[in-house]
């Protein structure tokens, strides 16, 4: 075979299937070819191409950590032609994958420093990565904070592992619920996610802070770390503009002169602030 | 390089053509059918139709096809088997007619297509083609080469530059090593005609500079945040992505699954759809911003990441445009709007 096309797939298994949320699934992968899975490497905040064959291909960050080898995993909410027939497959099938694509989250420049994450809603799966990365290092970092918000105590993904970072000693969980999402045994925040970390006040000092979220969520989170005295170049964000070939081509995530899929999806907020908001 | 001079007659062109297609070579040239001239495959020069100042379609095709199969895949026992393109079976080819902005823009399609990564399927259709150019002996009020780094007789992105000497045959300009293989064993068709750069130049069209690509730039990235502006400039756009199409360096492209197949197909940063997420959101919601987009990412964007132009001046999308929206006149706007 000649050189690979980079706009074709590599089949992949799926070897579990996590429903997470009434419309959100994980599916755990491995290379259907063993040589291929054992090449494979990618580094925290990078993203796939994911395709169901017939229906297309759609784009999610790779949630599951790379200090975890022999898979990737992916997590995604059912929302258009891809993602429903995505949900639709079982254990044992069969998708393609095209990765990894995109920049890192530098976590070795974090060393030493305090880290603030900011998850809302489906937005905590691109950041899923990155946060086990760390944890798996966890010697090397100091306080760890993960403020997470969704709607309603329903749309809350990765359960197990929520309870299982609430529980130790090492990590600052906060989770939070929109008003009126609560269930009468909710024990976190009740509230939006930039007044409660307004509350939660963490401090800045050597710290950096990642953020992920909807645009509104972002758009209001951003002025309560200024007020903290996080510096622009210290907070972090994953776009996730629509992509098709997520190798510069296509053209679809230019954003200015950036491409979100060679560029980013990594961004601090100073980066954001020179580009269009075109995201 | 050198430029090897050389005239040939009409009937040592035809003669040129049979042995171009007798070492397995594929000929597209523009041809005319019906109202419309567009390149299609010819078997001799006589096919040809060069009256026209330019082609309604660019040849953008020859290496990147509207559509064109990346991959096929099959279901079998719940597994999945893909099959790759098999890319030896792509014809040589020789393209024959292009005007001199044309064969510029190939420069201006690899410089995205294989920026970075190589574009497999891109890298080997333009790895197989040879340029002949044709310089332009007339242009039209939609032309503006010479604004954007060209010109009616240059010979950039040419293999050979061929120049009507009215009636008597093509002056014949070698460019390249590819050029050099497509006249070798011609010699018996070629005269000399050292000497006659001058009369190239008494053929060749006049095209007006209007506007310096800089300037535009400069004025592009001050003009960004002026709603005002883009609106006005882009009132009358339909976003029906014509200009994409006829363009000669657009390469933004979808990706769809049909029948078995994954397909690359154009697309357009002008429609509505291009960058809609699935949740609804759409980072360039209104006309005015992707009107804005498709002038930036040419002007701006291109000569900053890809180092390169992303026009040159063929005037398509203006003959193509349906409500008359002329390039020209927008860029013009541009270079002499006071933010």
């Amino acid at each position: 075979m000649s050189e690979r096309d980079i706009l074709q797939p590599l089949p992949m298994r799926i070897e579990k299937v996590t429903a997470e949320t009434p419309d959100v699934r994980t599916l755990r992968l491995a290379f259907a070819d063993e040589a291929q899975g054992k090449a494979f490497a990618f580094r925290a905040g990078q993203f796939g191409e994911y395709s169901v064959f017939g229906e297309g291909e759609c784009t999610f960050c790779i949630a599951s950590p790379p200090t975890r080898r022999g898979y990737i995993e992916c997590t995604f909410r059912q929302a258009g032609r891809v993602t429903r027939a995505l949900a639709d497959l079982e254990t044992g099938e069969t998708i393609g994958f095209r990765g990894p694509f995109g920049n890192v989250f530098p976590i070795d420049d974090w060393r030493g420093k305090s880290l603030l994450f900011i998850a809302g809603g489906i937005a905590l799966p691109p950041m899923r990565s990155v946060i086990w990365n760390v944890l798996d290092l966890r010697d090397r970092y100091r306080d760890i904070t993960i403020v997470y918000g969704v709607r309603t105590v329903a749309d809350l993904v990765y359960k197990d592992e929520l309870a299982g970072w609430g529980k130790r000693p090492d990590v600052r969980l906060v989770t939070t619920v929109d008003p009126g999402g609560e269930t009468p045994d909710w024990t976190g925040e009740t509230g939006f996610v930039p007044a409660v970390l307004d509350k939660l006040a963490p401090s800045s000092r050597d710290a950096v802070a990642v953020v992920c979220g909807p645009p509104v969520m972002i758009k209001f989170t951003f002025p309560v770390l200024a007020r903290l005295g996080f510096a622009p170049e210290n907070v972090f964000t994953t776009l996730e503009n629509r992509m098709k070939c997520g190798v510069g081509k296509c053209g679809r995530c230019n954003t200015g002169k950036y491409y979100v899929c060679k560029d980013g999806p990594v961004f601090t907020f100073a980066q954001l602030k020179g580009m269009p908001q075109e995201y | 390089m050198d430029n090897e001079l050389r005239s040939i007659d009409h009937e040592g062109l035809g003669t040129l053509f049979s042995r171009w297609r007798a070492g397995g070579r594929r000929i597209l040239a523009p041809r005319r059918e019906n109202e419309k001239t567009d390149f299609a495959e010819v078997q001799a020069p006589g096919e040809a139709c060069l009256d026209p100042v330019q082609t309604a379609q660019s040849a953008k095709s020859a290496v990147f096809p509207r559509v064109e199969e990346l991959f096929a895949y099959r279901r079998r026992d719940g597994l999945v088997e893909l099959r790759e393109r098999d890319l030896a079976d792509l014809p040589a080819t020789v393209l024959f007619g292009v005007r001199p902005c044309d064969a510029a823009a190939l420069a201006g399609l690899a410089a995205i297509l294989n920026w970075d990564t190589a574009d497999r399927l891109f890298s080997a259709r333009r790895e197989k083609l040879a340029v002949v150019a044709v310089s332009c002996t007339r242009s039209d009020e939609r032309c503006f080469c010479t604004s954007v780094g060209g010109g009616p007789g240059a010979r950039t992105g040419s293999d050979l530059l061929l120049t009507d000497l009215g009636g008597g045959g093509y002056l014949v300009e070698t460019v390249s090593d590819r050029g050099r293989a497509l006249l070798a064993g011609a010699e018996d068709l070629l005269r000399p005609a050292a000497g006659r750069e001058k009369d190239k130049e008494s053929r060749l069209a006049r095209v007006e500079k209007r506007f310096d690509p800089e300037r535009v730039r400069a004025a592009l990235q001050s003009l960004f945040d002026d709603e005002v502006f883009w609106t006005e400039q882009s009132l009358r756009c339909l976003g029906c992505g014509a200009c994409a199409y006829v363009c000669p360096t657009c390469a933004c492209f979808d990706i769809q699954d049909e029948d078995g197949r994954r397909l690359r197909c154009w697309d357009s940063c002008g429609h509505a759809l291009f960058t809609l997420h699935t949740s609804g959101h759409n980072p360039r919601p209104l006309q005015s911003q992707r009107w804005r987009q498709r002038l930036m990412h040419k002007f701006s964007y291109m000569p900053e990441r890809q180092e390169a132009l992303g026009c040159v001046g063929c005037g398509r999308c203006s003959r193509a445009c349906p409500v008359d929206m002329d390039i020209l006149e927008h860029l013009l706007a541009v270079a002499e709007a006071k933010p």
